[in-house]
């Protein structure tokens, strides 16, 4: 179900059509779909319990629909393990970050960065840049992860996603519980990997910073797609969020 | 249940018993010895059922309650003079249940695997001391016995010949099996199949879920008690061998092979293996246990639910 | 009740060398625990067969350096094979039906065994003859030079833990096997070798306590209930932790020796084991870092 004016370029980088999902017996994504293009930044936006983080599990390939099609750069990849689809470009960021708590912060970026076809410049190019994005991380290299404070925790978990050198980033509430100055920071990075061509579909409860961030807005209940808009006309007009959300004027 | 299930199921009940309590009479002594035998070991997996289909505790602690059982009844027999079946069966039940009440003390707060190791681990600890005591219990030769006869003083008394035996066997492990399910099937039963599904969910409703799983661990190990006096006055000794934990082992083999939750399931998957065994020993001899290990493995892994459950689906289809 | 100091000190050496050997065992089993929840109950017959692996390459090549390498490799990959056929379709399952299987796969290793080899028990020529004095009496130098080795080999796995891309790769699924994934780990291959490097560990310390030992089919049975008393002592999945346990519970064991009879002094274990669940059920341990 794609809006008119929202079309997909010929074959956009993430194609999810009609996946419907069930958590045990419940019937959670109903006819979910959506696109990404290529450097794209894509919102989910809806309450809480509609679907939004079982929508990026089942991209991930952590849960398994019972119904529907994923296609990344062009290829069908429903049903794929979950680690071919990260090695193949799809880096997750979840809900509760879960960075490996008992390695270093230098080891939770080798788990990204350790695979084939990764030569030792290129290590120590991707380090270097990530260790520039995130200075804070550089000083804490060799610190155990749980020793990390909450939003640097949550910067591990996207470096982390990162040394994946991903097509695209599935983010999820990297704002939750954070303060707002992080905040600030959430926005600064997701505008980066936009920069560098990273599409990034961003799950999130904070309705101002989607809308500054993303290009597109999709909004989700009852577990499938209600609305979708570019971010520019919700900002103009945000009736539908408040409808859908329960946002007050 | 439906009224008409409930007949199908007295009827089913009524035929089987009928045709056990037929079978000293008819078969020829070897095989309804086995069929005793099976009726015994099929008890002691109904014990064990009630922990692992009924409350999803596993337990590898049974050979100990049986052991006990064993023991207790042979130490009645043999202190106390004129031997009395009453006593046997009193000294083994105490016994059993004093080492499930000791058992369920210590396990009953811990979690899946490690309830099964403790288990595990405590009916070794029964073995040792079964084992190297040597004055009390024989040590590693065991206790012989004469069977005492059925007697109520004053009353009868009944020599418990071979056939009697069996009847008597019959007769109590039909009764165990109708306690059994009268307490899966009463409030008590629920609570536990409660426990089961959600441990976290009946606790917080407000059940003492610890106090649950220590009563259940007792009374299945009442009943493996029970299942370990009948085998001692079957045979007539009591040895070691029957308080290792391979005994414990092959319990909740025919249990999860029989089908577990269902009471039923463990009798019949006593009976599969023992008739296996039977059957394979003629050419296998002692190795009978690789294709016993072998069945029992294919089982687990494809047969989840036992041979009943297998059973049960492929006559629904 | 007058020991002699000179047999403190024999047990001593005693209870450190089979600590030594039960804490390359126990270290596989947690391993495997840790990363995959799986109890393996036939992790004593991998021992076993460890030294009857030995037994034969011994026989064939004289060598009991070969029939070391040779019972590691051979385990190895038998573990692997048990993984693969029993354990990796029961996977998502209820933990029970693994403990299940894997006792089930015990029944059938211990009677192959009885099989294949007979009842009669075999034996493993010591390695390196000569004794040497302690005060009086005479120590023999294999003994040292085994419990040199199983230190050598559980140092092999903690520096392959710690260091290497499978050392990361390990502990991350071992603590979170579903972002492991996420991170492009090949969980599935890691778990197998996890658990073809915990089977090893079993085939060498068969091997090892060979010389030590009558080797025969039920010596898995005796050794299964020590490694899961250690294991549940060190903190399940905690490999310092079992292997702390594994001596002290050995030293325990080797002392209580110099009063009652070997086969009731293994009721310190247990003894231990019923504190412990009393008082610090997650381990004696577990503070000890992975």
């Amino acid at each position: 179900m794609h809006a008119g004016e929202n079309e997909p370029e010929a074959s956009p980088l993430l194609d999810v059509d009609g996946i419907h999902s069930f958590y045990g017996k419940s019937h959670i994504l109903q006819g979910v779909s959506l696109w990404v293009g290529r450097g794209e930044v894509v919102a989910l936006l809806g309450r809480n319990g509609v679907g939004k983080s079982t929508t990026l599990k089942t991209i991930m390939g952590l849960v398994q629909p019972s119904q529907g099609r994923i296609s990344f750069e062009g290829e069908p990849v429903t049903g794929l393990p979950v680690h071919r689809l990260a090695r193949r470009g799809i880096g997750y960021v979840p809900e509760e970050r879960r960075i490996f708590h008992l390695l270093t912060v230098g080891e939770n970026l080798r788990t990204g960065l350790d695979r084939p076809g990764i030569t030792k410049p290129k290590r120590r190019e991707l380090l270097d840049k990530i260790f520039e994005f995130f200075p804070v991380l550089a000083e804490r290299r060799n610190q155990a992860g749980g020793t990390l404070s909450g939003g640097e925790q949550q910067m591990l978990a996207i470096a982390r996603a990162m040394m994946l050198e991903p097509k695209i980033i599935l983010l999820d509430e990297p704002t939750e519980g954070l303060m707002p100055r992080m905040v600030a920071q959430i926005r600064e990075i997701i505008a980066r990997l936009c920069g560098e061509r990273v599409a990034v579909l961003l799950v999130e409860q904070n309705v101002p910073l989607t809308l500054e961030a993303a290009a597109r807005v999709y909004i989700l209940e009852k577990g499938a797609v209600r609305h979708h808009a570019p971010a520019a006309s919700l900002r103009a007009d945000p009736a539908p969020i408040h409808r859908y959300m329960g946002i007050g004027a | 249940m439906s009224r008409g299930s409930t007949l199908v199921f007295w009827l089913g009940f009524a035929v089987v018993v009928g045709l056990l309590a037929a079978a000293p009479l008819v078969l020829p002594a070897f095989w309804a010895r086995l069929l005793s035998e099976i009726l015994i070991w099929g008890l002691l997996a109904m014990s064990s059922d009630l922990l692992i289909g009924y409350t999803g505790l596993v337990s590898f602690g049974h050979s100990a309650f049986f052991g006990l059982g064993m023991y207790g009844a042979a130490a009645a027999l043999l202190a106390v003079s004129p031997p009395s079946i009453w006593l046997a069966l009193l000294f083994g039940l105490i016994a059993a249940a004093a080492a499930a009440g000791f058992v369920a003390f210590f396990s009953t707060r811990l979690r899946d695997i490690y309830f099964a190791i403790t288990t595990l681990i405590f009916s070794q600890i029964f073995y040792v001391v079964i084992f190297t005591w040597t004055a009390v219990t024989g040590g590693e030769n065991g206790l012989t016995f004469t069977r005492p006869p059925l007697a109520l003083p004053g009353l009868f008394q009944l020599r418990l010949s071979p056939a009697n035996l069996q009847w008597l066997v019959l007769a109590i492990v039909v009764m165990s099996y109708l306690l059994l399910r009268r307490i899966t099937q009463s409030p008590f039963g629920m609570v536990l199949q409660s426990i089961r599904e959600n441990e976290a969910r009946t606790r917080a409703i407000g059940y003492p879920v610890e106090r649950y799983k220590i009563v259940a661990v007792m009374l299945s190990g009442l009943f493996a008690g029970l299942a370990g006096v009948l085998y001692a006055l079957q045979n007539e000794f009591a040895a070691p061998d029957f308080v290792f934990f391979l005994v414990s082992g092959e319990t909740v083999i025919y249990n999860v092979v029989g089908g577990i939750g269902t009471l039923v399931g463990p009798i019949v998957g006593a009976a599969f293996f023992l008739l296996l065994r039977e059957a394979l020993s003629r050419f296998f001899t002692e190795f009978y246990l690789i294709p016993v290990g072998v069945i029992f493995v294919l089982i687990v892994i494809f047969m989840p639910q036992g041979l009943l459950g297998f059973a049960r689906r492929w006559l629904n289809q | 009740m007058n020991i002699p100091l000179e047999q403190i000190l024999i047990q001593t050496i005693n209870g450190v060398v089979t600590g030594m050997i039960l804490a390359l065992v126990s270290s596989g089993l947690t391993l495997i625990f840790g990363i995959m929840d799986v109890v393996n109950f036939a992790h004593g017959e991998l021992f076993m067969l460890g030294a009857y692996v030995g037994v034969l390459t011994l026989a064939a090549t004289g060598s009991f350096w070969l029939a070391l390498i040779s019972a590691t490799i051979v385990i190895a990959v038998l573990g692997a094979l048990i993984y693969v056929t029993t354990l990796r379709p029961l996977l998502g399952r209820d933990p029970l039906t693994t403990i299940l299987a894997t006792f089930g796969i015990s029944l059938i290793l211990q009677n192959y065994a009885l099989w294949q080899f007979g009842p009669v028990a075999r034996k493993i020529g010591e390695p390196i003859s000569g004794h040497f004095t302690l005060f009086y009496l005479d120590y023999p130098w294999y003994r040292v030079v085994i419990a040199l080795i199983s230190a050598a080999l559980l140092g092999a796995v903690w520096l392959f833990l710690k260091f290497g891309t499978w050392g990361v790769w390990i502990r991350a699924t071992t603590q979170d096997r579903v972002m492991a994934q996420a991170m492009g780990i090949p969980v599935p291959r890691v778990l197998l070798t996890v658990f073809a490097i915990g089977a090893g560990m079993a085939g060498a310390s068969g091997v090892l306590f060979g010389p030590l030992t009558a080797i025969d089919h039920a010596m898995g049975l005796d050794w299964i209930l020590r490694v899961f008393i250690v294991v549940v002592v060190g903190g399940m999945g905690n490999l310092a932790g079992s292997v702390v346990a594994a001596i002290f519970i050995s030293l325990l064991e080797a002392y209580a020796a110099l009063w009652v009879s070997p086969a009731q002094a293994v009721i310190v274990s247990f003894v231990v084991l019923i504190l412990t669940l009393l008082f610090r059920p997650t381990g004696l341990f577990a503070t000890a870092v992975r």
